[in-house]
């Protein structure tokens, strides 16, 4: 099926179908822009959900073994109270576990994949729509086998969002390795297949539906983004999947692919695990990158700085992120020789996403500047990823991660890339392209209430991180205070734990905004923004089949003051003269001929 | 680690140093960076009847940044290298080091000596008592590092030392003490409920103290 049909308007027409029920329009539906929020809202869910397991962890931090007003009771019932030792590992386990399976990737490539990709490219709905309905209700049921863990003997799993053997493979090496380890693993075996099947919608719809005249070089940054992060799904996930099998085996029918008691190998589980979760986080920060270019441009109403190699350093950071697996496992034992090789091409990888950040830097230069929400949080993505980022340099050069490897360092590294980086993004993007989704405008002024006490709060909990792992504390530790080197710690950890409080309570402001705008935001139009991408060329939230006509594309996405144009922008889908809006062109109009 | 806390290792002061190379040169990108970002949205805000330059790229900036950062990070590369070679690819010369055997658990260290035969892993082997390690200063030692359970990871913060431990291999692990004191062993390898309680004190002291204490192992 194509939408090169020759003429340049091709007129379709809405048939009025079938009335659909409210189980086939709102939860069995077949329609991308469904599927995208029903993505949507059990990620936010999961969001909080992950988000107070953390509050659980920063309390025990900075006040060890303490009673917790009101709250003990009702989450350590079962152990007079106070948190158990067991569960300390338990909860670590579950947050990374849910931020990351449950959050980032759903939300991302789920919702705001599935919403923007037939959008953006001018397309009426994914190339397979019914396995577009499955890769959403396989989710389903793995949510309640993860959530189910916390209601089995035992609890949780316990080893680690990292699940490293023996700990995961033997039963008995911490409670959670029983019950709650076997549902952990069918259950993000059943949210790797939902991941598969979106990958293969995703790479199919962009190969094979963009409208005519959107030639792989006329796609938003966006779309290359979501369409290299669903090849990075599609090559990746099936490692973890069988990782995942054998460690399954291991644990119920007495194979031995990791167990050195009959001949296993312990460190081949890592290099599985990372294999894949390496790939992983450039499946959580790309989507990010792509849609904090097109928000960047939009708002500096100029166009994208550098459109190839941006491109060109996407499919670099993935096709790299295949070959840095190793630099989670420089202390594993495995041979140092390979610790070189991991290095150097880790010191690599770098290079393309700072290539992207002087390219960000560069579209700011000479723009106009809207500090709306949306820009002012792809603008905190910039400057907390350039944190994170750096902060990985240190870790790449492998005689001081012998230092800093599984101590705090890590988990500040690990939070500016996934929070300053990923959460940042997913905060402009929501705001962004919340008129498109739902019709409504949400409020840019509680946007920027939100924004200020969100990175303000966000820098001051993990900040400091960095300082604690200079001094060598260690990451997963219930109680450091018994040790010497680490009890003078405690008044920094009571400090980001208040803050910690305070960046929770902010996200208040986010979701009062966002429910509340929902029922009463003002009314959309179909483009708040003045941007120029193709979804903004249909309604706000758009018909059922997205357009009314097939879009026909004359240029690319980033024609913001162009001095042909009256105005500051140029939708994809209007030319310059003939067929489209005829624009005045402005006289003597900017500097700079383009020098690309 | 950069001089926050004490180093009393022959190899502390090269991880050190290293660690202050990338913070000299990551603390130039960050000020650059975001120096440049703070000033641009000042600079650039949008003011009415003012239009931003309509410019799609520079094939020269380009090739600037890329050729300037790959060189600062090749450079990187290169230099830390002789470091990483000598803590992890290198061992003392065995015949002079002293041997040690150190096995972790849920959740202690257990270190074994020589006895009489000079050998390790022979009947005549003396055991120290849990979670602590003897060692002579200013003397090459090459610890033989097992577990008996699941991953362990040895860490001696005061010897920017860490090596996992891992069950099915032993892992030659080398130090060699500058000072003498305690020093604390933290495990940095999440092993179950007592990880948080896995500490361990490295013994360091003059040799005499150290033969002192072995002959206090010794079987009367």
């Amino acid at each position: 099926m194509t939408t090169h049909t020759g003429t340049a308007t091709h007129v379709t027409h809405d048939h009025p179908a079938a009335e659909k029920s409210f189980i086939q329009k709102y939860v069995f539906s077949i329609d991308h822009k469904v599927i995208g929020k029903q993505f949507l809202f059990s990620s936010l869910f999961f969001f909080v959900f992950g988000g107070l397991l953390a509050m659980l962890i920063r309390t025990q931090l900075a006040w060890p073994w303490q009673e917790i007003p009101g709250v003990g009771q009702f989450v350590y019932g079962n152990s007079g109270n106070i948190l158990a030792p067991e569960a300390y590992p338990a909860l670590v386990t579950m947050h990374g576990t849910i931020m990351i399976f449950f959050f980032i990737i759903p939300i991302l490539s789920g919702a705001f994949g599935n919403f923007l990709i037939p959008l953006m490219i001018g397309a009426k709905d994914m190339a397979f729509p019914r396995l577009n309905l499955l890769s959403y209700w396989f989710m389903v049921p793995a949510f309640f086998i993860m959530l189910a863990g916390f209601f089995v003997e035992g609890g949780t799993a316990a080893a680690g969002w990292t699940s490293y053997v023996p700990l995961s493979a033997l039963p008995d090496m911490v409670p959670g390795s029983g019950a709650g380890q076997t549902l952990w693993i069918v259950s993000l075996t059943l949210v790797g297949t939902s991941s598969l099947m979106g990958a293969i919608n995703y790479i199919t719809t962009v190969v094979m539906l963009r409208a005519k005249g959107m030639h792989m070089f006329r796609l938003p940054m966006t779309i290359w983004a979501l369409f290299i992060t669903a090849i990075l799904v599609l090559m990746a996930t099936p490692v973890l999947t069988s990782a995942l099998i054998l460690l399954f085996l291991d644990r119920t029918v007495g194979t031995h692919f990791f167990l050195p008691s009959g001949g296993g190998q312990v460190i081949l589980w890592q290099h599985l695990f990372w294999f894949y979760s390496h790939p992983a986080v450039y499946i959580m920060i790309l989507p990010a990158m792509g849609m904090a270019s097109d928000i960047i441009s939009c708002f500096a109403r100029k166009p994208l700085f550098g459109y190839k190699p941006m491109v060109f350093s996407i499919m670099a950071i993935a096709g790299l992120g295949f070959i840095v697996w190793g630099h989670h496992m420089f202390q594993s034992g495995m041979n140092p020789v390979l610790g070189t090789v991991f290095m150097t091409s880790t010191m690599m990888i770098a290079l393309p996403s700072a290539i992207k950040t002087f390219n960000w830097l560069a579209t700011l230069w000479g723009g106009q500047l809207r500090l709306t929400a949306p820009m002012l949080n792809a603008l905190a993505f910039v400057s907390t990823f350039v944190i994170g980022g750096l902060s990985g340099v240190f870790a790449a050069a492998t005689p001081v991660d012998i230092f800093i490897h599984d101590t705090y360092w890590i988990v500040g590294h690990i939070h500016y890339v996934l929070f300053g980086g990923s959460l940042f993004g997913v905060f402009a993007a929501v705001q962004y392209w919340f008129p498109k989704m739902f019709g409504r405008m949400m409020s840019d002024r509680w946007g920027k209430v939100h924004f200020v006490l969100t990175f303000v709060a966000f820098n001051l909990v993990f900040f400091p991180m960095f300082i604690l792992g200079a001094y060598g504390m260690p990451r997963r530790i219930a109680d450091y205070t018994s040790y010497n080197f680490l009890a003078p710690l405690q008044s920094l950890n009571q400090f980001m734990t208040l803050s910690a409080y305070v960046l929770a309570l902010s996200q208040l402001v986010l979701f009062g905004n966002f429910f509340y705008s929902l029922f009463r935001g003002q009314k959309a139009a179909d483009n708040p923004w003045q941007a120029n991408s193709l979804e903004w060329a249909t309604s706000s939230p758009p018909p059922e089949h997205n357009f009314h006509a097939e879009p026909v594309v004359y240029h690319g996405p980033y024609e913001y003051s162009s001095p042909e144009v009256a105005e500051d922008w140029l939708p994809q889908n209007h030319a310059l003269d003939g067929a489209g809006l005829k624009k005045t062109p402005t006289p003597a109009a900017a500097t700079g001929a383009a020098a690309d | 680690m950069g001089g926050l806390i004490q180093n009393a290792s022959t190899f502390g002061p090269a991880i050190d140093l290293m660690f202050m190379v990338v913070l000299v040169m990551t603390s130039v990108a960050f000020v650059l960076v975001e120096g440049l970002l703070i000033y641009f949205l000042i600079r650039y805000r949008a003011r009415p009847g003012q239009r931003a330059v309509y410019v799609h790229g520079s094939r020269r900036l380009e090739l600037a940044w890329t050729v300037g950062t790959a060189f600062a990070l090749l450079s990187l590369a290169l230099y830390q290298r002789p470091t990483w070679a000598e803590v992890k690819q290198t061992l003392p010369d065995e015949s002079t080091a002293l041997v040690i055997g150190l096995s972790a658990d849920q959740f202690d260290w257990d270190a074994t000596y020589p006895g009489a035969d000079g050998r390790l892993d022979t009947a005549d082997d003396l055991v120290a008592p849990p979670n602590l390690l003897y060692v002579p200063v200013d003397r090459p030692v090459i610890v033989r590092l097992q577990s008996k359970d699941v991953l362990h990871s040895f860490f001696v913060p005061q010897f920017r030392l860490k090596q996992d431990a891992v069950p099915g291999i032993t892992i030659r692990v080398w130090f060699q003490a500058t000072e003498t004191g305690e020093f604390e062993i933290a495990c940095a390898e999440l092993c179950g409920l007592g990880h948080y309680r896995m500490r361990g004190l490295v013994i360091v002291e003059s040799s005499e103290a150290f033969e002192a204490r072995l002959a206090e192992l010794r079987p009367k």
